[in-house]
């Protein structure tokens, strides 16, 4: 298993995380259904406006599964930052994490480690997280 | 009467892979009843000491039930049930 994602997207998560800042960014990547291909970002609000905490709004959250279902989508990547943390899903990411077939990537733009950053990519099934390779494509 | 629920992927091994199954009811609460003694198990994923889990989102129709009376919310023929893992972590 590994998560080829367009570099492109790579940058504008990287950006949300910044222009988020100090709050925890979120948003998914969807691709056609059973392709498992990343090609529509779609950044999503952090109803939880929280340093430490992500949630997609329970109303963003029904649209987004609608629209998914409409255009024959799937919700291939879903990905948060961690602004004063490493990019690797902490207890409550492992806890909560709903779709054994998504990536879950982790970016962290935290200041010890700036200006580079870390963008990782898990996979998170019944409690358990394997990491996994990231192929950025230009 | 008998209502149509959305099953969202990380349930689906309770429904034997089905994406959707029907349940019967007139209240939030006697459709989970239901859908657990047809597929048992299913209860205890959607609630935890009696109430829906917080980080499980139960739509009827376009509308999240805890707007709707959560456990209370009246099912009327017709509507559909939507069962959506919180997208959520730290």
């Amino acid at each position: 298993m590994s998560l080829e994602i367009p570099r492109a997207f790579v940058e504008a998560i990287l950006e949300q995380s910044r222009a988020e800042y100090p709050d925890e960014c979120c948003g998914v990547i969807l691709g056609p259904a059973g392709s498992g291909q990343a090609l529509r970002h779609k950044p999503m609000a952090n109803a939880a406006h929280s340093p430490t905490f992500y949630e997609f709004d329970p109303k963003d959250l029904l649209a987004l599964y609608r629209e998914a279902d409409d255009n024959d989508e799937e919700i291939v990547v879903i990905y948060h930052s961690h602004t004063e943390t490493e990019a690797y899903p902490s207890r409550t990411d492992i806890a909560y994490a709903g779709e054994p077939g998504a990536h879950y990537v982790l970016v962290s733009t935290r200041k010890e480690i700036a200006p580079s950053t870390e963008f990782r990519s898990f996979r998170i099934i019944d409690g358990v997280v394997t990491e996994e390779p990231v192929s950025i494509s230009d | 009467m008998s209502i149509e629920v959305r099953i969202p992927t990380i349930l689906r091994p309770y429904t034997k892979d089905q994406k959707s199954v029907e349940a019967a009811g007139a209240t939030l609460s006697e459709i989970i009843t239901d859908l657990d003694s047809h597929y048992a198990g299913l209860g205890e994923r959607l609630l935890e000491n009696g109430a829906l889990r917080r980080f499980i989102n139960v739509y009827i129709n376009d509308e999240d039930v805890r707007f709707l009376g959560g456990l209370e919310a009246q099912i009327k023929d017709g509507d559909s049930i939507t069962i959506l893992p919180a997208v959520a972590g730290g």
